[in-house]
Formats: C-alpha cells, sequence, structure tokens
C-alpha cells in the first residue's frame, strides 16, 4: 500500500503541470446530498468531502471550478477542468472520450413515480407514461433503451433538480435517477407529498456503468493514477467511512 | 450578382470562403449528421412555427399595448408602459424560467388545476414557450407601435373627425393601417430578433434546433460541428425571414396606394 | 422561512449570493461593453475609411454575428476561443493556460457587441456634418486629432440612443452565461430557487435587480445624452 502511495506520489512530482491546484469540474446546480452549493456560496455535500479528503491524502492543492453539467465533457477536454469528480458514472461510451479513474461509488437506479401512478419499474409499469431524465447520463441511455418504446414520452432536463421539481408540478409522470439522490428528494416535504419510490431498475453495466469515478483527459495518468491512490487511502484509513456515515446509513461504495 | 461579383477582391474572398467550406467538410467529423438529420428537421420546423407563432400573436398584442400609450387614458397606458418596461427591463431566460418553474411550483398548491380538461395541454412545456415568447415580443414590439401611433399626422385624425368618421372606423381606416406600415420596416428585424430568441426555450424541455444541437453534442461528445451546424441554419432561417418581409414591403405600398 | 428571511443577505438567506452574481453580471457587462466599444470603433472606421477587402471582412462578421443567436455564439465561442488559444499556446511550445469564466465570458460578449456597436457607430459617424471634416482637413489636422476633437464628440450626440440601448442588452445578455455555468446573477437565482423550492420569490427578486439596473441606466444615458448634444440646436434634441 505505503509503496504504491508512494509511486505515485513519484509520477506525480514528475508531472509538471500538476504543481498547480487540480481544477475539479463540478456542475453548479444543486445535486443533494452529493454536492450542492449552500447559501453562503460554499460547496457541501458527500462528494464534496470525499474529493476534499483523496486530494488532502495525496498532499495535493485542488480548486473546485462550476462548469454546467450539459458542457462538463468539451470543458475536460479543452482544458477549463482538469478532472471531473460529479457522480459521473463510468461507461463504455463515455470511455471513448475520456479516461475514468477507479469507482468511488456505485448505488442502484431507482424510479421515483407520483403516487399511484406506475405500478412497477419496467416498461409495462411505465406504458404511457412521461418519463423525466437528466440530459446526458446514463440514465437518459438506460431510459431510452427499455422505456423508449412503451412510455408516451422521455424528457431530458438540464439537471435533476428540474426534473424533480417537474415531478412535483404534475407536468410528468415519473423521474430516473440514481437512489440517494431520489432518497433525498423523497426526504423533502414536497417530494414526501407528491410521490413514491417505485424500485430499482434491472441492471444493465453496458448502459449504468461500473460505478461513480473520477473523469480525466484521455493520456493524463498521473492525475489517474494520484486520484485511484487517494481513494485506496480513504478507503484503507476509514475516511470514506467515516464521511459515508454522516450522510448515509449504510455504505454506498457498492461491492 | 455579376456587379457584386465583378471586384477582383470579392472572387478572391469568395474562393476562400469555398476552400474553408470545404475545408470543414471535409477536416471535421460529420458522421453523425445521417443519423440526426430527421430529428434535426423537426427542430427546424419547431424554430420556425415558435418564431412564427410567436410574431403575430406578439403583434396582435402590441397593438393595443402601444395604442393604449399613443392615446389611452391613464388607467390604460400606465399598466401598458409598466409592462413594456419591465419586458424590456428583464434578460428573457429569467421571465422563461419564472413563467415555467413559477407557475409549476404553484401546481401542488392549487389541485383542481391538475383536473381541469385543460391539464393535458397545460402539462407540456410549448404552451409556456409560446406565452413567454409572445410576451417578450409584445413588450418590444408594443414600444415600436407607441412611436407609430404618435406619428400619424393628427391633421389626419381631425379631418377624418370632421367627416363626421366613427371612432371605430377611425381607428381601423386611418390610424392602424397608417401606423402598421411605419412599423413594417421594423418588422423584419425584430423578427430575426425573435428567431433568435427561441434557441432559450430548449432550458425548459422544448425540443428545437438548439436542443436537436445538444443532444448530439452530449450523446457523441462532439462540440464543434453540432454548433456550426446551427450556426448555418440559423443564418439561412434569418436570410429566409429578411428575404420574405423584403417582398412583403414592396407589396404594401402597390396595393394600398 | 418567510420571503424576508429568504432575501436576507447573511447565510441562510440567500440575498447574499444573489449580490454576488450581480457584482459578476455588472463586471461582465462593463467589460463586454468596453471591448465592444474598442471593436466597434475600429470596425466602424474600418467599414467607412478602409479597403474593400476590410470592408467586406467586417461586412461578414457584423451580419454573421447580427443573425445567429447569441446562445450559439456564446457556446462556440466559449469553448472554441479557450480551447483554439490553448492549441495556438501549445502549438508554440508554451504550457496550457487557464482562462478564468470572467475573461472568456467579456470575451465572448465583447465580440457580439462589438458587432452591434460596429453598425451604431459607423451611423452616428456618418451622421455628421461632412464640411465640418472637410474643414478640419483644410485646415491640415492630421488623421488622429481630427477624429478625436471633431469626429468622436460631433457623432457622440447621435450614437448614444443607439450605445444606450446596447448597454442595456450587455446586462441582460450576460444572463445566458447561466447555460454555460458562469455563476453570475440569473444562474445564483436559479441555485437559490432549486434549493429553497422558493422559485416566484427569487425570480422576482432576480428580475427587480436586472430591471433597476436598465431603469438607473435610462436615466443616466438621457442625461449623458443631454450633455453630449449641449450647442446643438433645440430641434434635434426634440427629434428623439
Amino acid at each position: 500500500m505505503k509503496t504504491l502511495i508512494l509511486a505515485a506520489a513519484l509520477t506525480l512530482g514528475a508531472g509538471a503541470a500538476l504543481a498547480e491546484p487540480v481544477k475539479v469540474g463540478m456542475a453548479p446546480e444543486p445535486y443533494p446530498p452529493f454536492a450542492s452549493m449552500d447559501a453562503s456560496g460554499k460547496w457541501v455535500g458527500w462528494e464534496i468531502e470525499i474529493v476534499d479528503a483523496i486530494f488532502k491524502s495525496q498532499g495535493m492543492e485542488y480548486t473546485i471550478v462550476p462548469v454546467a453539467w450539459d458542457g462538463i465533457i468539451p470543458a475536460l477536454t479543452s482544458g477549463q477542468i482538469d478532472t471531473i469528480m460529479n457522480s459521473m458514472s463510468i461507461t463504455d461510451e463515455r470511455l471513448r472520450t475520456i479516461d475514468f479513474s477507479d469507482k468511488y461509488y456505485n448505488t442502484p437506479t431507482v424510479i421515483v413515480a407520483a403516487k399511484g401512478a406506475v405500478a412497477s419499474p419496467d416498461a409495462e409499469g411505465l406504458a404511457g407514461k412521461i418519463i423525466g431524465v437528466q440530459v446526458s447520463t446514463v440514465h437518459q441511455n438506460y431510459a431510452e433503451k427499455y422505456f423508449a418504446g412503451s412510455a408516451a414520452e422521455i424528457k431530458t432536463y438540464q439537471t435533476q433538480d428540474e426534473a424533480n421539481q417537474d415531478l412535483v408540478a404534475g407536468r410528468i409522470d415519473a423521474v430516473q435517477a440514481d437512489s440517494i439522490a431520489l432518497d433525498a428528494f423523497l426526504a423533502t416535504e414536497a417530494g414526501a407529498a407528491c410521490c413514491e419510490l417505485v424500485g430499482a431498475v434491472k441492471d444493465d453495466p453496458e448502459i449504468l456503468g461500473r460505478g461513480v469515478g473520477a473523469g480525466v483527459r484521455k493520456g493524463d495518468d498521473a492525475l489517474r493514477e494520484a486520484i485511484n491512490a487517494g481513494i485506496k487511502a480513504i478507503r484503507a484509513d476509514g475516511t470514506y467511512d467515516a464521511i459515508t456515515a454522516k450522510y448515509f446509513a449504510s455504505s454506498i461504495y457498492g461491492d | 450578382m455579376i456587379a457584386f461579383l465583378r471586384p477582383r477582391h470579392r472572387q478572391v474572398l469568395l474562393v476562400a470562403g469555398a476552400a474553408l467550406v470545404a475545408w470543414c467538410i471535409h477536416a471535421l467529423d460529420w458522421s453523425w449528421l445521417p443519423a440526426y438529420w430527421p430529428l434535426f428537421l423537426r427542430g427546424i420546423w419547431a424554430t420556425v412555427w415558435l418564431t412564427a407563432l410567436t410574431t403575430v400573436l406578439g403583434l396582435v398584442l402590441a397593438i393595443p399595448l402601444g395604442f393604449a400609450q399613443a392615446a389611452g387614458p391613464w388607467f390604460l397606458a400606465w399598466p401598458a408602459l409598466a409592462f413594456c418596461t419591465i419586458i424590456r427591463g428583464t434578460p428573457l431566460l429569467l421571465q422563461i424560467w419564472l413563467i415555467y418553474y413559477g407557475l409549476g411550483s404553484l401546481f401542488p398548491q392549487f389541485p383542481w388545476i391538475r383536473q381541469s380538461d385543460l391539464w393535458p395541454i397545460l402539462r407540456q412545456a410549448w404552451p409556456y414557450a409560446v406565452l413567454a415568447l409572445t410576451l417578450s415580443y409584445a413588450g418590444y414590439e408594443g414600444e415600436v407601435m407607441r412611436g407609430a401611433f404618435k406619428s400619424v399626422p393628427r391633421g389626419q385624425l381631425e379631418a377624418a373627425r370632421a367627416m363626421g368618421m366613427p371612432r371605430l372606423t377611425l381607428f381601423r381606416r386611418i390610424w392602424l393601417p397608417q401606423a402598421l406600415r411605419k412599423v413594417l420596416p421594423t418588422l423584419s428585424g425584430e423578427t430575426v430578433l425573435q428567431m433568435k430568441a427561441t434557441p432559450l426555450v430548449a432550458t425548459i424541455t422544448v425540443v428545437e434546433t438548439y436542443a436537436v444541437a445538444s443532444r448530439v453534442r452530449q450523446d457523441t461528445f462532439i462540440v464543434y460541428e453540432p454548433l456550426l451546424l446551427l450556426a448555418v441554419v440559423y443564418l439561412a432561417i434569418a436570410a429566409v425571414i429578411v428575404l420574405v418581409f423584403r417582398h412583403f414591403e414592396r407589396m404594401v405600398p402597390t396595393r394600398t396606394a | 422561512m418567510s420571503t424576508l428571511e429568504l432575501l436576507a443577505l447573511q447565510p441562510p438567506g440567500w440575498g447574499g449570493n444573489l449580490l454576488r452574481g450581480l457584482a459578476n453580471s455588472i463586471q461582465i457587462a462593463v467589460g463586454a461593453y468596453g471591448l465592444g466599444l474598442a471593436i466597434g470603433t475600429a470596425g466602424a472606421y474600418g467599414k467607412i475609411y478602409g479597403g474593400p477587402v476590410l470592408r467586406d471582412l467586417l461586412e461578414v462578421y457584423t451580419t454573421v454575428v447580427r443573425a445567429v443567436p447569441e446562445l450559439i455564439l456564446i457556446l462556440i465561442l466559449y469553448f472554441g476561443l479557450t480551447d483554439l488559444v490553448n492549441q495556438i499556446l501549445v502549438e508554440m511550445g508554451r504550457d496550457r493556460i487557464q482562462i478564468s469564466g470572467v475573461i472568456a465570458g467579456i470575451a465572448v460578449l465583447g465580440v457580439v457587441q462589438g458587432a452591434y456597436s460596429t453598425e451604431v457607430l459607423r451611423g452616428a459617424i456618418l451622421a455628421v456634418p461632412h464640411g465640418q471634416i472637410e474643414a478640419a482637413r483644410a485646415m491640415g489636422m492630421p488623421a488622429g486629432m481630427l477624429a478625436r476633437r471633431i469626429t468622436l464628440p460631433l457623432m457622440l450626440g447621435n450614437a448614444i440612443p443607439g450605445l444606450a440601448n446596447l448597454w442595456l442588452i450587455a446586462t441582460k445578455d450576460t444572463a445566458l452565461l447561466a447555460v454555460v455555468g458562469f455563476s453570475e446573477l440569473t444562474l445564483e437565482t436559479r441555485q437559490a430557487a432549486g434549493t429553497t423550492k422558493a422559485y416566484f420569490t427569487f425570480f422576482m427578486a432576480a428580475g427587480a435587480i436586472y430591471l433597476a439596473i436598465t431603469l438607473l441606466s435610462q436615466w443616466g444615458f438621457a442625461r449623458a445624452e443631454r450633455w453630449a448634444r449641449r450647442g446643438e440646436p433645440a430641434v434635434a434634441a426634440g427629434a428623439r
């Protein structure tokens, strides 16, 4: 373990570009409980603390740069940011354009719907319904593959928050997203009043990916290795579990 | 056309431009285009009808707004002025979000809205887009109409009144036609501006040209090619708008003379 | 929370965020407007006095920018410009540089503003009585001094209404940067609204702020126009 970290630190020292703080891209729209900005303009959430712990463990400086989700991959490839650590799932499709670190969490995908609107989280249950998903996510791809045939419409939103808002407003019947993000929504007053958890969708690793990792530019191996070492380090020394315990009842690493 | 091409430098520029286009076609990645072309056509159609519908509706609203400010009593003139000032003084993006998400946040508080017969329409996104774009156009054009109504020579109105023309006839036959003719040359520019505002409704889930291009960008991670195609599409639509209005402007004087 | 608590300047109120967003918006609007004026002045002179090639190129610039939606120009320039600058730097063997959101925003909106102000200033310069310029030339005034002493002061009165409009467009166009994730007033508003679910409160509050900027600016520009037209016959002032 130690040698691994040391090796990573050495490669790290070799890359001159890493002398500057690593620019971590985050979408500024609220995505609780993972990453959102509070009223004082401070980033808060599980993922924010994990990012902090990963870079601290490697003795690296970082800054969070807000980038719209919609343009976050172009921002990475064009060098405006160095890494995306914003609940982005590792998928084959994305791997064609960017590289990923190891996963740092993995949670099931669920359907949440207006009370009584949807019977089951599959094509039959969603027949004739309007489903909302966040644009450019694994959920959009999944919904388009499995539900496009039977659902009335699949609407795409810039942020999950807007999709939830339209679910509350009744403009859509159901949303599909990460279970944790939707748990947080169901815990809010508006979410509890209107909606219910229908259940997890059938897994499809090819589309839903292999967990959430940090996206880096292709070939930026120094940074990727450093982040991998950071994830290993905080998993090993208990930091990861301590942070998780502050937000969730059980582990979200997903073994 | 020939006169346009006569100067030597224009020929050189045209060749350079053609070379640039050829390079774009050759060097950039257009492999996604066949798969998305049908979607693009639907998006372009949405852009066109949104522009046309909201321009017409907005103009219809702008006439009373302008008239109230130009000749109405204070209790009509004042709200009309306030409306135009507010629309012109705030960003359209904010207005669109206020109308879509703001109104949307009211639905849960008033359950009867969801029971009404209008709900299947109200739950869609395009009515809000049409409303926001119409109000915006009415705000800007209302200001233009105010100036147009004011600029109709008083003598014409007095003459008509002296002839004993009823007020409604006077408005319909004298005041409105002259004001509209004054406004006509500005309409082409205003309509291009309205067309340029339509991509903003993509942020409230309306699928038009810009939304299709974003989709391509998100599906394929190709950034510039869809945006370049978008720029070309909007340039073409703007050119068509300008040409159509030029045609109208030529027609109008011969018909009313 | 009540409306007043939501808008309070100190957290957990979101008023402070809106004001920070406002500061960003104004910073970008001022920068873009200034850059636009610089491009516009050069462009207007180029269109009037430049050679045929320059004139045609400027025509292409103003036509394209005025026909393509700002949102798309912003996206092309926002991603393209930073990419291009970095590619050139890498070609030259230098390191990539970080272009901050503020600089990118100013550059992008400035290029858009430049096209509009080129047209406004060109119209205003052409409206300067030709005899004045001929007289100055006959006195042997050098071109730079002629522009500074005669053309620019005389055209200002004609240009101010158009320039006032451009400033209002600049302040409102900063809202479009919300789409690329830059935290100006509109994006801060959406964040506050999304987090608190008080959509009406925050959109209305932001609308009021934008409106206040507009009204203040209109008042300021009206005064500026009166000042610029001092010494002109009253008829000209009444026509507007």
